[in-house]
Order: C-alpha cells, then sequence, then structure tokens
C-alpha cells in the first residue's frame, strides 16, 4: 500500500517563551538566537502512523513536505524513522502561504505522485496552529477525510480509525483512498535508529518547483493566499502574583489554604 | 455574483439543551450583526433538533433554520458538509461562525474549502472593521506565544471560536424570531467516512467544563500515584482533576482530562496548578480560570506570571500541608 504523509518544517514549539519577539513593522516572528528548526510535533506522529501500518503490511511511505530553503536534515527525519521516499516542494514561490494556498500545492504534488491509498497530516501545525490543510488537501483532490485519529488500522482496502472526541472516541470507517489527521494521542512517536540515519543519508530527495507539478505560481505560496495577516502582536500579560511563603515547604502549604480561605476561594 | 449577507451561527446542543458555546457565539455574533446592519441568523442539523431553536431565538438569533434528518443524528462529516452546502447555498450569509468544538475543528476547513473560501480557526476575538466592513479574525499562534489578526479575502467569511471567549446575551424568552425548516436530502452512499461507534470514556464525578475548582498535574507528578493527592483535594472542594500534556501524553491519566490547546478549555474559579510549567498551549486551556494558583519548585515557571497565588517549592511537601489544613478549615 502507498502512504503520503505531510510534513512540515517548523520553529520548535518548545522553545522558551522568552525566545519569541515580534517584529511589528515586518509582521513577523523574530527569533531567539540557538532556536532550532524541527518537523511540526503532530507530523511526527502522522509519520508514526505510517510506520505502525508498515510494521504490519507491505507499505511504502513517501514523505512531502513544502517551503523555502528547507533544512535537510530536518525534513529528512521521517527517512531516519523508517520513511521509504522524500519529495519536497522547496522553493521561494511555495514560501508565505497560509492554509489555501499550500493546501492546493500540496493537493497537486500529492496528484503528480500519482498512486496513494491514504495520505496522513499532523491535526494542525505548531506554528500557525490552524488545522486546516489537511481536510483541505482531502476537498481538493474529492477524498474522504477523518480528523484528530488516535490509531489508524487499514484492512480490505478500509481505514478504521479511532478519533478523539471530548469525551472518548469515535470509531470511523472509511473506504480508500482517504486522508486522515494524527493526533498526540496516538502515542509515542518512535526515535530514529542509527540504521535509519545512515539509509537516510544515502536516500535522494526528489525536489519539485512550481513548474514541475503545474502550478500557476499565482495561486501558491504568498500570491495565492486568500487571507491577509494583518496583525502580529504579543498579548502583554501582567504578573501579579502573590507568592505565599514559610519558613518550610509544609508550612507554606498550610498558608495557601488559609490565604485561599481568607479570599474566600474554598 | 451572489451577494452575502448576514451571519450565521453554526449552534449545537449539549445534552440535549443549547451548548454553552453556542450562546457564547450569539452573544458575540450578535454585536457582528448590528455593525454589518444585517440580520443574526442560526442553524440546526442534527435529529430532533427543533426544540433548540426558541432557546437560540432567546440567546439573540433572529431567524434560525433548522435541518432535522434521521442520516444527521450523530455528526458524520460528509452529512454535515451536504447539509451546511445547502442552507448556506439558500441564506448567502457573510460570515459563518462555529464553535472550536469537536465538530467545529472537523466541519469548519472543509465547509469552507468546499465553498471556495478560509477558514480562522480558534478565534480568541472577532470584530468588523470600520472602514473594510471585513471581519477582523484574532487567533493564538506559535502555541499561544503571540496573537495574529487576519482578515479573509473571500465570503463567506469562516472562523471558529474558541470557547468562554464571548460573552453570552441575557436569556430572554420572551424574544421574538423565525424559525426556518430547511429539507436536506442525503443520500446514504455520499457518506464515505461513516460512524461506527461512539466509546465514551467518561470520569467519574464533576465534569471539568463544569467544575468551580479543578486540581491539575503536570509532568511534575512523576507518575499515576502522584495524582492520588489531587484527587483527595478535589474531592475535598468538590472539583475535578485535570492535567496537562506531559501527564497524558505518559499515560498518567486518561486523555479526557487533559486541559489545553488541544483539550479541554475551561474557566473555573479556582485553577490548582500543581507541577506544571505552564506552558503556552497548556495555559490556552486555562488561562480564562479566575483565579490560578501555582505550586512549584522553579519560580521562573511560565505560570506564575499569569498565577493569582503560587507556592515555590516541592509539591510533595507542599501539598500534603496543604490538604491537612484544607481538612481543619472545612471542617470548622
Amino acid at each position: 500500500m502507498n502512504i503520503i504523509v505531510c510534513v512540515k518544517q517548523v520553529v520548535d514549539p518548545e522553545a522558551p517563551p522568552s525566545a519569541f519577539k515580534i517584529d511589528p513593522a515586518a509582521n513577523r516572528m523574530v527569533l531567539g538566537p540557538g532556536v532550532m528548526s524541527v518537523l511540526s510535533p503532530f507530523d511526527e506522529y502522522a509519520v508514526e502512523a505510517a510506520l505502525r501500518i508498515k510494521d504490519k503490511q507491505p507499505a511504502k511511505i513517501t514523505a512531502l513536505s513544502l517551503g523555502a530553503n528547507l533544512q535537510r536534515e530536518v525534513v529528512k527525519k521521517p527517512l531516519s524513522m523508517g520513511a521509504d521516499a522524500l519529495v519536497l516542494l522547496d522553493d521561494e514561490a511555495f514560501a508565505g502561504g497560509d492554509s489555501w494556498s499550500t493546501a492546493y500545492a500540496l493537493a497537486m504534488a500529492i496528484r503528480k505522485i500519482g498512486s496513494y491509498d491514504l495520505i496522513l497530516c499532523g491535526r494542525q501545525a505548531s506554528d500557525w496552529d490552524a488545522g486546516l490543510v489537511g481536510s483541505g488537501i482531502a476537498e481538493i483532490l474529492g477524498l474522504p477525510s477523518v480528523t484528530v485519529a488516535k490509531k489508524i488500522e487499514v484492512a480490505d482496502g478500509k481505514a478504521r480509525v479511532e478519533r478523539i472526541v471530548s469525551d472518548g472516541y469515535e470509531v470511523v470507517e472509511t473506504p480508500l483512498p482517504a486522508l486522515v489527521t494524527v493526533s498526540n494521542e496516538l502515542g509515542q512517536a518512535r526515535y530514529p535508529t542509527i540504521k535509519g540515519i545512515m539509509t537516510a543519508k544515502k536516500i535522494e530527495p526528489v525536489v519539485w518547483k512550481p513548474a514541475d507539478i503545474g502550478v500557476d505560481p499565482a495561486q501558491i505560496g504568498a500570491a495565492g493566499r486568500k487571507t491577509n495577516l494583518l496583525k502580529l502582536f504579543q498579548p502583554v500579560r501582567e504578573g501579579k502574583c502573590e507568592v505565599i511563603g514559610g519558613q518550610t515547604p509544609e508550612e507554606a502549604g498550610a498558608n495557601l489554604a488559609l490565604k485561599l480561605r481568607d479570599a474566600k476561594l474554598l | 455574483m451572489a451577494e452575502y449577507k448576514g451571519v450565521l451561527v453554526f449552534g449545537e446542543a449539549g445534552n440535549g439543551k443549547l451548548a454553552a458555546i453556542t450562546a457564547e457565539l450569539l452573544g458575540g455574533a450578535r454585536k457582528l450583526a448590528n455593525d454589518l446592519g444585517a440580520p443574526l441568523s442560526a442553524v440546526f442539523v442534527g435529529s430532533e433538533v427543533k426544540g433548540l431553536a426558541q432557546e437560540a431565538i432567546a440567546f439573540g438569533a433572529d431567524k434560525v433554520y433548522v435541518v432535522d434528518n434521521p442520516i444527521l443524528k450523530d455528526y458524520q462529516t460528509d452529512a454535515y458538509l451536504l447539509a451546511m452546502e445547502k442552507v448556506v447555498g439558500q441564506v448567502l450569509p457573510q460570515v459563518v461562525l462555529m464553535g472550536q468544538t469537536a465538530i467545529g475543528r472537523d466541519l469548519a476547513p472543509r465547509f469552507a474549502f468546499r465553498l471556495k473560501t478560509t477558514a480562522t480557526m480558534d478565534c480568541v476575538d472577532l470584530a468588523i472593521d470600520p472602514a473594510s466592513k471585513r471581519l477582523l479574525q484574532t487567533k493564538p499562534v506559535y502555541g499561544g506565544n503571540a496573537h495574529g489578526v487576519f482578515t479573509s479575502a473571500t465570503d463567506p467569511q469562516v472562523a471558529t471560536v474558541r470557547a468562554k471567549t464571548m460573552t453570552p446575551l441575557p436569556h430572554d424568552p420572551s424574544r421574538q424570531g423565525e424559525t426556518i425548516d430547511v429539507k436536506v436530502d442525503i443520500d446514504p452512499s455520499t457518506v464515505k467516512a461513516r460512524l461506527i461507534q461512539k466509546v465514551a470514556q467518561a470520569v467519574e464525578g464533576v465534569r471539568l467544563e463544569d467544575a468551580r475548582v479543578v486540581v491539575s498535574g503536570g509532568r511534575g507528578i512523576g507518575g499515576a500515584d502522584g495524582f492520588k493527592p489531587l484527587e483527595e483535594v478535589a474531592k475535598l472542594l468538590k472539583g475535578a482533576v485535570g492535567a496537562s500534556r506531559p501527564a497524558c501524553d505518559n499515560g498518567w491519566v486518561p486523555n479526557v482530562r487533559l486541559i489545553g490547546l488541544t483539550g479541554k478549555i475551561i474557566g473555573p474559579e479556582l485553577y490548582l496548578a500543581v507541577g506544571i510549567s505552564g506552558s503556552s498551549q497548556h495555559m490556552a486551556g486555562c488561562s480564562t480560570a479566575k483565579n490560578i494558583v501555582a505550586i512549584n519548585k522553579d519560580p521562573e515557571a511560565n505560570i506564575i506570571k499569569q498565577a493569582r497565588y503560587c507556592v515555590i517549592g516541592d509539591w510533595r511537601k507542599v501539598l500534603p500541608a496543604f490538604t491537612a489544613k484544607l481538612k481543619e478549615l472545612l471542617a470548622s
């Protein structure tokens, strides 16, 4: 079976909040020194979901990533985890897009890849936190979609998906080909192995430019946006925390209870 | 070229009644409709949902569209998409709002793309720009480290809204409005992704969303057993137990206890955060709590910046003493 996993290179979301600064004139995030780029965490879970299917049946996993000046050591991570191939849409023309223009470009690349049974995406990217591209790709390609999966099983041309809802989960079944977005409730994603890293070194990604996937540059990247970012700002948080102390941690604990009682919070 | 006009709120049911998020959305949407000089409508998609229409009117809707069909009893993407397509084709709303709920997260993106427009998800503020009359959509980005204000170039402008960011209007049962049935024929074979089963993983006791007090544990708890002292405090205060991502990912508590960007958004009177650093994605879940109280051994922890009270220390020493004093105070 053929699985395509969409993965995005993002700024490390685990970087401390103090590392994030906004340049208000440019409406852009400016990163503190030493902040790394990583694969968007939910996309790693999508790769893991693909690998769990491959653990049980023959499958070819192609990772697909879109951006400009993509860092090879970041976007090759799916290969070191066990994916088989990597396709990159790597060009300035792809950059600066919103969910609309990004989903369009990725859908056209998937059409060019041609044969697929299952497309997997992370439920949302850790930079813009939108959660639109996966469903958007499914709509453009006319595929059924299931979102926020915590388990995916494939058999007899169908996927059986457990998806998260607020008070538990639902089981949804869909014929293939289909698109599924994956959530962290899937469980720990595997670490790259030494063997995986060595194999990944030898795999050359296929790199496509807009002309290769037959897209009009006006419909992709920044040019193809349907949304406009007017303003990016950091909300001001006033720190007015009253520290409750004591001679010992135990005393502080008791004092906290007294303080909350006095504040009529108990 | 069709002219889009008005605001349409996608309504949901909660325990057979109008969902809290729907009342909140109607409150926020009322102002948007007033600023646009346009009507405010609601739509309910489901089976036997007509009873919710009058509630929506009482909370501010002028018109309520009802798509009532047994095949819509439970949410399924393909069926709800068809229903919404039909309603929006009839109503032509300029703005469509949904809650950032399990349904909204799934329905809004695909619905927007189907209409060749775009959606902005998890908005915490909406307003009409006085000059352009376009919807200004503010949402947290970078895990909550920043906020972005977006506009959409195309109509309808679709947005989902985070719980507890808008305020319902006062409930007015005397308010008049119109209820319109919309008939949608849905061929079952067009429902490709089919719901087979629902598995509830209810936790006993008070629901997190309803609890006046929530006691929450994070990475600092260290294991499933560590949650027992927190459960004791929650029980004493008649509250619920929540958790941050690391505690859920490590399997110390079930995922339904997750408070955060991809979990539950809550706003209790008292949020006691034990061993929680307060990452932006966690604060997204609890920042609307009236009083955040943190117990953490790291004075630089992010949560301290948003807490009302804190104790800097090892929770394993602080919490038992807190609990003992609590019992004493409650007994007297």
